[in-house]
């Protein structure tokens, strides 16, 4: 690991501010990606900004009748929180699913939406990849690609986003609240958040240099029948290959929000329509313009037989 | 702020793509922004006092210093076990302000006053934890790395539940979380056993909790 100086930030606005003035600085939070990644020279930070210490791990009732987030809550107390488990239980179960208890109470939802890719060549120093080394190439297209993005990619980067809890947050419509360096601070619609990969595969958000997360809002409940399914090579402790977060309403209209797919959240509005036609319908307007790998196409009829087990369910919880 | 985030590089991103491609480096500023970035850096120390299994610590160390390193190598706690390094094994699981993390995926000097329960501090061999005492009655293990991780996580696990916190299999999320030897299976997924102990270990944490195995 490269040496680093260390502050504790007081408030969200200083924080932000100071690292917009320490070249190379970043924020630590839980630090469980942020670490990991530090001790194999992925990221090199000069200076962490310690976030921990900011009043931002409340979960706070918004004017709107839903919920505030803190950036600092952490995955386990959010999970937990029984307005969660009650009203938007999709939120509960993409995060329960996620890495392992001792993660969870570290985790926190600022980091959790900001956690990078798992491929493999991104985490090997040795290998071509964009997403690390702009213009180095991608050691995944045309290498061992079975956990990479199906929908979404470029010729740049074919990698996935991780993060469970951020598949629930876009079907729940959740917006982003940050606060600038200058001091400022704005509400970035979920489905804005994350990027496509393009041929910038090392920009993930929209997050200006600094930006810090204080907060991530939830409309007021929608209610519904809530399912997070998520398929992975062993029952507990593993990355999604496929995950699918879906509300159901009693009129058997819903949402639908992918995971293990690509770049980002995967959610295309127009697919939904598609409900009463049923899963391969759904799939199909999901994953239009799908291009897969030989080593990942199986994806394609796993998320439609995921949504498939879905949509079972849901019908089964409403009976 | 984010190295990830533009397009500056330091001459340590340009040698580490060594033999990858020599047209990658024809990117546009490539050349220039490592010529005026040489990131040599000095290791820097900070302080930081916390309180481990009931003792006062202070300690003067390298920021980069994991609590893990910290514990095992500046106040010589070798009980817990550095296992992967990267928290997919969980031998370096200790128990912080009354939650169990992976002591391996977090800095020493963010835990200015915090309590930390390592395997030393839950028992001695003289007066065993109930834990440790039903791992040893149902042969929890075979080799014993992973054990005093297991074992924290163990007593974390069944503080969790009491607490009403769900789990991925816990089947109403309205309910309060229950114990039962599901429950324990999935909690307990955090903490690999290479030997296979797991139905020992099973066994050992459902007689703590007091249900079957
Ligand atoms: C073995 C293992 C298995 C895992 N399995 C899963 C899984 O199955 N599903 C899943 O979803 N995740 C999984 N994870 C990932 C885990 O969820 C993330 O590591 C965690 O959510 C990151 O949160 P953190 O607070 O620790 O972030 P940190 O590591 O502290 O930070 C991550 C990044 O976010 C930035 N950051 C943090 N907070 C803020 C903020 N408030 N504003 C701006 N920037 C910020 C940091 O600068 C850093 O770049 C796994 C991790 C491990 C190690
Ligand atoms: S898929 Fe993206 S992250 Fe993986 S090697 Fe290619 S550029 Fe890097």
């Amino acid at each position: 690991m490269k040496p680093f100086t260390y502050e504790r930030a007081t408030t969200p606005a200083a924080a932000a501010s100071a690292a917009a003035r320490v070249p190379g600085a970043k924020f630590i939070a839980g630090g469980t990606n942020l670490l990991d990644l530090m001790k194999i020279g992925v990221e090199e930070p000069a200076h962490l900004i310690d976030v921990n210490g900011l009043d931002l791990d409340t979960i706070e009732p918004t004017d709107e009748g839903g919920l505030r987030l803190g950036a600092m809550v952490r995955n386990t107390d959010l999970a937990a929180d029984a307005r969660i488990r009650r009203d938007y239980p999709l939120l509960s179960r993409a995060l329960l699913a996620g890495a392992s208890g001792q993660l969870r109470n570290k985790a926190t939802t600022g980091g959790n939406l900001l956690q990078r890719t798992r491929c493999p060549y991104f985490y090997d120093t040795n290998q071509a990849c964009n997403k690390r080394l702009p213009g180095s190439g991608c050691a995944a297209i045309g290498g061992f690609s079975r956990q990479h993005a199906i929908v979404g990619a470029s010729k740049s980067c074919i990698a996935v986003h991780p993060s469970d809890m951020a598949v629930a947050m876009r079907a729940l419509d959740a917006t982003v609240e940050t606060v600038r360096p200058d001091g400022s601070t704005r509400r970035i619609p979920i489905a804005d958040f994350h990027t496509l990969p393009g041929n910038t595969p090392h920009i993930e958000n929209v997050l200006a240099p600094g930006e810090l997360i204080t907060a991530v809002t939830l409309p007021r409940p929608v209610g519904g029948t809530q399912l997070y399914h998520k398929v992975r090579d062993r029952a507990s402790y593993a990355f999604a290959l496929v995950s699918v977060a879906m509300i159901v309403q009693p009129d058997g209209s819903g949402r639908v929000a992918l995971g293990g797919v690509a770049h980002k959240p995967w959610r295309v509005e127009a697919a939904e329509t598609e409900f009463p036609k049923g899963a391969k319908a759904v799939a199909t307007r999901l994953l239009a313009g799908a291009q897969p790998t030989e080593g990942n196409a199986f994806k394609v009829t796993l998320v439609e037989r995921t949504i498939a087990a879905s949509l079972a369910e849901a019908k089964e919880a409403k009976a | 702020m984010d190295p990830s985030n533009d397009w500056k590089f330091t001459r340590r991103e340009v040698l580490k793509m060594g033999a990858v491609s020599a047209t990658a480096l024809a990117v546009p500023g490539l050349v220039a922004a490592t010529a005026a970035k040489d990131g040599i850096r000095s290791p820097v120390t900070a302080k930081v006092a916390l309180e481990v299994n009931g003792r006062a610590q202070e300690l003067d160390l390298d920021t980069r210093t994991t609590l893990l390193d910290a514990l095992r190598e500046h106040m010589h706690l070798t009980g817990t076990k550095k296992g992967c390094d990267h928290g997919q094994c969980g031998a370096c699981t200790v128990i912080v302000d009354g939650r169990r993390i992976n002591s391996c995926l977090t800095l020493a000097v963010m835990h200015e006053g915090a309590k930390v329960t390592t395997i030393e501090g839950l028992g001695t061999p003289a007066r065993l934890h109930p834990m440790q005492a039903a791992f040893i009655k149902h042969d929890g293990y075979q080799c014993g790395y992973c054990t005093p991780g297991q074992i924290c996580s163990a007593v974390a696990v069944l503080d969790e539940i009491r607490d009403d916190i769900p789990s991925h299999v816990t089947g109403d999320l309205t309910a309060k979380a229950r114990i039962n030897p599901i429950e324990l299976r999935e909690r307990m997924s955090g903490n690999i056993c290479r030997c296979g102990a797991y139905s020992n270990i099973q066994e050992a944490i459902a007689e703590v909790a007091g249900v079957k195995a």
